[in-house]
């Protein structure tokens, strides 16, 4: 076995890209391990963890290339591979012609060069704010897909931006539609008259798959960012992006979809809204307000549509020897579903621990002997690494020991696919799932699974199809993310 | 009316992105076009001192206004005086290149300056006396930046040094720089022999008067017309002034021929500029510093008005900032050398020369001049993509000053400190590289960086000054 480990310094590449090199690098013959990865702190201490040593004064824009080979033939093999994945890399991403062509350093040239409306960042959180105003004073609206954007530097960034007469849409946000372009996560809907507004990636995403098999289109789907309507933001980009909607020729009515708002933004946004001359409904979560699903469903029995029955796929029960355990274990990847999956079982199980910023909260493991609801995809859980629709890790191994554990009685999962989630993920999920199963079984449990799907059969990844891959795993597939949380509710009560 | 953010909802999605490659692949298969700012991280430490900047209100606007001026600032070469008289220089006082600095620290180019000046000004008999009473500080150093005055690599100043008055009326800045002393072993090079003090004292008895006369009898020479033009003949305006040093000696010599001089002086004058290839530098580097000097003090700017080093440090000084200088040890210059020298004998970055590329020339504007190759070293696309990365680095476009393949694209000028950290895109000077070893003289010619600390202290005093 040989190890070999460089540094290359000042060469960087985004982590996503990176995560991409190295399974390529991995998946090489004679390559044991292979991490190739900008030595941020984190970084470094999964290769330490890996038993690679990295050299000393290792920074964040130093790139590390760390290999476990067979023998010493294999290392070259294996930079051979290396080099290959990160040409690939340059090649889809530069557009130079002639060799004094020199592409854009910053976002705003970027805007300015090529007269983008549009600006998406996605850098760390910590930088941010810098590309933002930056897209901002060069004319851009800007869909801020980054987290870790304090909620001061938010307000302030939403005030520049309608002092430009641009829209901020996030941070933290995953999903927009904007004049039939998909940004960041986003299904293939067709178009249509319903202009949405969300203060939730995930709640967007699945409120357009249902109007989506409702037969209803959308015309914009404008992100807000999950905390505009709280009360520190008061709902500043949710006030522009209503007013730009009620202007648009090709918007009809208009749904908003948030997690829990605050009560008097709401009010204030209500009354500004019924000002605009635009029909608006409303699929604000929260205690005492119907779901997403029901929301939907209001909205479009007052536009006269049809409400149809939503696809829905059972298992069959798991053989009646096995053993039980007594908890829900909701493992979520979208903050809105997660959100809304509580809110559904709370109702009928009583208080359930999460990391949402609700009582009871979990602790830094994120692990509980109760009832327990985790979004993966939340602030603590991404720093330094992609969002669990990119790299599905952490959830990976969560589930694996879930499986182990005899207090986990039914998984909950949710899987969302369109734009920017990975090529196959039923196929990940599901052997996933199988294995977790089996390992329940072998120990004498039953580990029955419910899975949110939310997407449309014109998704890159097909609904349908992914659907089945689950199904034949020994899944419970829903399209309505409110009708899993219930559907794992009542196996746990059945089974009680 | 248009409509609400600014048409956005009407029109076709352009989409420009900064970070995970993934989203920009993603609007890419679905046609869109998509350009992507190669986003890596600024330099290291620096993120929340540049969220805090980017975050100033005051910052486009007062970027805004920096640039109107300094591309607004005028440039008259008025007067040729005695920098006792012009600048008011008292005996015992000596101005440098670059940021303030000691004797102690003083590399060896900039003590042999120093000595040959002492020796100049007649205060001591021997190389070996200026250096003991230089040393025992008993004459004020200043930078010329200090007195609104620029000067070439060791940039030294003495009283009896004849000085060109430039001034900017828009702005009622004036200007000063030394005469040129041409090439080979010569002052500003830290050379001292006795040939370096004759030319000099020449210069004071006779060029300098002869010029005195031509400027004032031919009247006032408009010495940004002259750069606009020498950009589109092949000029930079830092290493490469030749067809500058024409044009300025076609304006004068009408006056210098009729000077009351003998023949025999006026025709050593005009033999002497002449010859210098370099004869107008020392008129472009204070238009330049009265671009810069029009830019000064505007609160929330985050523009670079002075960029000069010492031969141990290099110095910016940002709008936003004012006076304070922030330094960094000065790089040695990359390039070709002159006869048997080598990189070995090259002296730490030195003069104040860089005040052109932060006036949007020199390097800036090597596209301009591709033939500077030969002189500096690299290629002919190298010189066409360093004046492109400057695009990138710089608040906008100099209005007179055009580069013809470039499609007569204005020069980018206004270094945005913000800009510089966050793409690590360092400022492209060219520049002439002297011997480590006082009284050696120009070694050869190259390409120089700032130090990166030097932006990255300003940013994080720029933070420092956004009212909470």
């Amino acid at each position: 076995m040989t190890v070999h480990v460089e540094l290359r310094r000042g060469a960087y590449h985004d982590s996503v890209s990176l995560m991409q090199v190295s399974r390529a690098v991995a998946g090489s013959p004679g390559v044991q391990a292979a991490q190739v990865a900008m030595a941020t702190e984190l970084n470094v201490d999964v290769l330490r963890q890996m038993g690679f040593d990295v050299p000393e004064g290792a920074g964040p824009n130093d790139l590390v290339v760390a290999l476990r080979v067979d023998d010493e033939d294999a290392v070259a093999a294996g930079l051979a591979a290396v080099e290959d994945a990160l040409r690939a890399l340059t090649a889809s991403s530069s557009d130079t012609g002639s060799a004094d062509e020199v592409p854009p350093a910053t976002l705003g040239s970027a805007v300015r060069r090529s007269g983008a409306n549009l600006a998406l960042v996605s850098v760390p959180g910590a930088h941010a704010v810098t590309e933002t105003y930056d897209a901002i004073a060069a004319g851009a609206s800007v869909m801020l897909f980054s987290d870790n954007v304090s909620v001061e530097d938010e307000v302030a960034l939403k005030d520049a931006a309608a002092a430009a007469d641009v829209l901020v849409m996030g941070p933290d946000c995953g999903t927009a539609l904007v004049g039939g372009v998909a940004l960041g996560f986003a299904n293939v809907v067709r178009p249509g008259p319903v202009g949405i507004v969300a203060a939730s990636g995930t709640g967007a995403q699945q409120a357009m798959c249902l109007l989506d098999a409702a037969g209803v289109g959308v015309s914009h789907c404008l992100g807000v960012g999950g905390r505009d309507l709280k009360a520190a933001v008061g709902g500043r980009a949710t006030r522009q992006a209503l007013r730009a909607l009620a202007e648009d020729a090709s918007t009809e009515w208009v749904l908003v979809v948030s997690k829990p708002p605050d009560d008097a933004v709401l009010d204030s946004i209500r009354a500004e809204a019924a000002d605009l001359g635009l029909r608006v409904h409303w699929a604000t979560l929260g205690a005492g307000r119907p779901d997403l699903t029901a929301a939907t469903e209001a909205a479009l029995q007052a536009e006269g549509v049809a409400v149809p029955d939503w696809p829905a796929t059972q298992a069959d029960p798991e053989g009646a020897t096995l053993a039980t355990g007594p908890s829900l274990r909701g493992l979520f990847c979208g903050g809105t579903l997660a959100e809304e999956a509580l809110l559904v079982a709370t109702d009928a199980l009583g208080p359930i621990a999460s990391n949402l910023g609700h009582e009871p909260a979990l602790g830094a493991t994120t692990t509980d002997p109760g009832h327990v609801v985790v979004d993966f995809g939340a602030d603590e859980l991404t720093r330094g690494r992609a969002h669990p629709m990119i790299d599905p890790t952490l959830r990976m191994e969560r589930i694996a020991a879930e499986a182990a554990d005899p207090t986990c009685g039914v998984l909950l999962l949710d899987l969302v696919l369109g734009h920017g989630a990975h090529p196959d993920p039923a196929g990940e999920l599901a052997d996933a799932v199988r294995h977790a199963r089996d390992t329940a079984h072998a120990d004498g449990r039953a580990l029955p699974v419910v899975v949110s799907l939310t997407g449309t059969d014109a998704d890159p990844q097909g609904r349908a199809r992914c659907a089945d891959v689950l199904a034949a795993v020994g899944a419970s597939v829903f399209l309505s993310n409110a009708a899993a949380a219930r559907h794992a509710v009542a196996l746990l009560g059945g089974t009680r | 009316m248009t409509a609400p953010l600014r048409g956005l909802l009407g029109a076709d999605p352009v989409v420009a992105t900064s970070g995970v490659a993934l989203f920009a692949d993603a609007l890419r298969d679905q046609a869109v076009a998509v350009t992507d700012a190669g986003w890596h991280p600024p330099l290291p430490g620096t993120e929340a001192a540049l969220a805090r900047v980017m975050a100033d209100p005051r910052r486009e606007e007062a970027n805004a206004t920096a640039l109107a001026r300094m591309t607004a600032a005028e440039a008259t070469l008025v007067d040729v005086a005695p920098a006792s008289e012009s600048l008011g220089l008292e005996r015992g006082t000596f101005l440098h290149a670059g940021p303030p600095l000691e004797w102690e620290r003083a590399s060896g180019p900039m003590r042999g300056a120093l000595i040959g000046a002492v020796l100049l000004e007649g205060l001591a008999d021997s190389p070996e006396e200026a250096e003991q009473r230089l040393a025992a500080g008993e004459f004020e150093l200043e930078p010329c930046h200090h007195r609104g005055a620029v000067g070439p690599m060791a940039g030294v100043v003495s009283p009896s040094m004849w000085m060109y008055v430039l001034r900017d009326e828009v702005h009622d800045n004036t200007s000063w720089c030394s005469l040129n002393e041409g090439l080979g072993k010569v002052l500003r090079y830290g050379a001292y022999g006795p040939e370096v003090i004759e030319r000099l004292r020449w210069m004071g008895d006779v060029l300098g008067p002869i010029l005195r006369q031509a400027v004032r009898s031919t009247g006032p020479i408009d010495v940004r017309a002259i750069i606009a033009q020498m950009l589109q003949m092949g000029d930079e305006g830092h290493n490469r002034n030749r067809a500058g040093s024409l044009m300025l000696l076609r304006e004068l010599l009408p006056g210098m021929i009729t000077a009351d001089a003998s023949s025999t002086d006026v025709a050593e004058a005009v033999r002497f500029s002449g010859a210098n290839e370099h004869f107008f530098l020392n008129l472009g580097m204070p238009a330049c510093k009265l671009a810069t000097r029009a830019a000064e003090g505007i609160p929330g700017s985050t523009v670079v008005t002075t960029m000069a080093r010492n031969g141990t440090d290099f110095g910016i000084r940002v709008s936003g900032t004012g006076d304070r200088w922030f330094t960094g040890p000065a790089n040695t210059p990359q390039g070709l050398f002159l006869g048997d020298y080598g990189p070995e004998d090259a002296n730490p970055d030195i003069g104040d020369s860089a005040i052109t590329e932060t006036g949007g020339i020199g390097g800036f504007a090597m596209a301009a001049a591709p033939a500077i190759v030969r002189f500096v070293g690299g290629d002919v696309p190298f010189a066409l993509a360093a004046t492109r990365r400057m695009y990138e680095v710089t608040v906008g476009e100099h209005p007179v000053y055009q580069v013809p393949v470039l499609g007569f694209r204005g020069t980018p000028v206004g270094i945005d400190v913000t800009k510089v950290v966050r793409t690590g895109e360092l400022p492209q000077i060219n520049t002439g590289m002297a011997g480590r070893v006082a009284g050696t003289g120009q070694v050869g010619a190259g390409l120089v960086t700032p130090p990166e600390e030097c932006f990255v202290a300003a940013v994080a005093a720029l933070a420092d000054a956004v009212p909470r």
